[in-house]
């Protein structure tokens, strides 16, 4: 009897172990494809153009590591001033957005005004409107009004969401309604109340969407491309197309590398400091895949 | 109230007028543009109105092979993207040493810019007169032989767009689905052990009718997500798509609309018109299929 309780354990405790394994690999696996890729840039990236393309079977290491490539990448060509335009333009971006949809989800949210329900179902329904339909005649509005290669032009399309303002109401909806007339008691005017009341309580949604926000320009891909064809005002994505196409030549991969090494450094790290964050509002409100 | 109605009015100024003019405004236009033929894009005149534009678009070589490639990753890439990520969420779920470094690595790629890790794709695949390439090198260490992954034949470009889809849309699949696994009450887990369900059993009987609305979330979301792919294929195989047979729709849209072969934004309007159409189809079929199997 003993025994064969005993057999039974050690056969359960087996199955265990080895259903264990298997979900170690599994997920070992997976961060092995998740990770090679950055490993094999920053790796690339330190290789020197000569030891990179005497190699037919490519190492694993690098035998004679060297900073050359960044020099070369920060140098040869744009990057610093593709970084210089996203920056700008990340900034300005989300800087707009966030006072037009501050303003409009606080009217949403806290005024009264005819017809407020019928407008907000309006805002709501354009959720579902691709951005394909739209670019079209957003394309040609910035042509004819002379807006290629400004940041104007890059701008001024994406500064409203209504995704966001929909976002930043729920959570204005959330503050109670006595501090609103605690302040009214007070003559504070409705701005002041934003700014000093509502925009402070609501602060986690805020930066939630700032993040967002940020991440989504700093990818940004399409619309550059298409607003842009002057150098000058190329943003990183569209700088390292370039930079593929007809940068360093085509064989000088390791200066490549050093590029995309560049260019995906600094959202890793806002990553890494924001992981909670970012990871929250994602699956709040993240669109992708 | 009049003046409160004013001042209300006076705070939604600036997202009405953006919206006004670069979403609504465009939407109306689109489908004028889309219907006016010959339209010159400098002298902003057409000839007529008529259905020329879809007749045109429908029967481009070029769109039907976009239109194929993008039917062929959603076919492919939807499914496989769920299920391996809910695989992994599932393997997530049952862990708990190293659960945070996992989850932090697997979230690494929705943060980094499409065209650039392309980019890496793009050479770990590439063969070149220098050297075969890091995975043909894989394939050359089991006895395979070199494929060029890049320029070479159509299966294997379309796998690697594939697999790099894979790639990144799976952060957010991840991200979801554990979030939904740890949801389920834990009660319905403990009465199903105490009666001896199995394990499989339990999986397929408690935790997928659970998580059921964030599969079928995840569904639809890559289903759209899919369909209006492009910067995965302009990483990995350059910005003519066309030459490479491995456009887009919304590639073609672009195409349409800018660069050596642009200048026909009525072109784009039809194909952007045509694509919109699909997804919304397929949007709907998808709600209509899950009344019968999600369980709110």
């Amino acid at each position: 009897m003993d025994n064969s309780y005993d057999q039974i354990k050690k056969n359960a405790s087996a199955r265990t172990r080895a259903l264990n394994i298997a979900v170690y690999v599994l997920l070992g696996f997976w961060a092995l494809m998740v990770l090679f890729p950055f490993y094999w840039m920053i790796l690339t990236s330190i290789k020197s153009y000569s030891e990179y393309s005497s190699e037919w079977v490519p190492k694993l290491y690098s035998a004679s590591p060297t900073f050359q490539n960044y020099v070369d990448a920060f140098t040869t060509v744009n990057l610093s001033r593709y970084f210089l335009n996203t920056l700008i333009f990340t900034l300005i971006t989300t800087g707009a957005m966030i006072i037009v949809i501050t303003l409009a989800a606080y009217a949403f949210a806290r005024l009264e005004f005819r017809g407020k329900d019928l407008l907000f179902t309006l805002f709501l329904s354009l959720m579902m409107i691709p951005n394909e339909l739209v670019i079209i005649t957003n394309f040609q509005t910035i042509t004819n009004a002379g807006l290629r290669n400004t940041f104007t032009g890059l701008i001024l399309p994406s500064i409203t969401s209504v995704f966001y303002i929909y976002l930043l109401r729920e959570n204005f909806l959330q503050v109670p309604d006595e501090l609103y007339y605690a302040a009214k008691v007070d003559g504070t005017s409705d701005l002041k109340y934003l700014f000093k009341v509502m925009l402070p309580i609501c602060r986690p949604t805020l930066i939630t969407i700032i993040i967002l926000k940020v991440i989504e320009c700093w990818n940004s891909y399409v619309w550059p491309r298409l607003i842009t064809d002057d150098e000058a005002y190329y943003l990183v994505s569209n700088g390292i197309q370039e930079i593929r196409q007809n940068g360093f030549g085509r064989e000088n991969v390791p200066a490549m590398m050093a590029a995309v090494v560049a260019i995906s450094v600094p959202l890793i790290v806002l990553f890494l400091i924001f992981r909670k964050k970012i990871m929250a509002g994602v699956s709040r409100g993240g669109i992708k895949g | 109230m009049d003046y409160k109605s004013n001042k209300a009015w006076l705070y939604l100024l600036p997202a009405i007028l953006f919206l006004g003019v670069f979403m609504v405004y465009p939407l109306i236009d689109v489908f004028i543009y889309s219907f006016e033929e010959g339209y010159n894009s400098a002298s902003q005149t057409s000839f007529g109105v008529g259905a020329y534009n879809y007749s045109y678009v429908l029967h481009d070589p070029y769109f039907l092979q976009a239109l194929k490639n993008t039917f062929l990753l959603v076919i492919i890439t939807v499914p496989l993207s769920t299920g391996i990520a809910l695989l992994i969420s599932a393997a997530l779920s049952s862990i708990k040493v190293l659960k945070d470094a996992f989850q932090t690595i697997f979230f690494l790629p929705y943060v980094t810019n499409t065209l650039a890790v392309g980019l890496v794709f793009m050479i770990l695949f590439q063969k070149t007169p220098y050297s075969d390439g890091f995975i043909n090198n894989i394939i050359g260490f089991f006895g395979g032989s070199a494929v060029d992954w890049i320029d070479g034949p159509y299966w294997a470009k379309m796998f690697v767009l594939c697999l790099y889809t894979i790639w990144i849309v799976m952060p957010f699949k991840i991200l979801l689905l554990t979030g939904a696994l740890a949801s389920v009450n834990q009660d319905y887990y403990n009465a199903a052990r105490v009666d001896g369900t199995s394990k499989p059993r339990i999986f397929f009987k408690i935790t997928l009718p659970m998580i059921s609305p964030t599969i079928f979330y995840l569904v639809i979301t890559g289903f759209i997500g899919a369909f209006k792919a492009y910067s995965d294929a302009v990483a990995l195989f350059g910005t003519d798509l066309n030459a490479a047979e491995m456009n887009t729709i919304v590639g073609y849209i672009y195409d349409m609309l800018y660069g050596d072969s642009g200048g026909y934004p009525s072109y784009a309007s039809s194909a952007a018109i045509v694509l919109f159409a699909i997804v919304l189809t397929i949007t709907c079929i998808n709600l209509l299929v899950s009344r019968k199997h999600v369980h709110y």
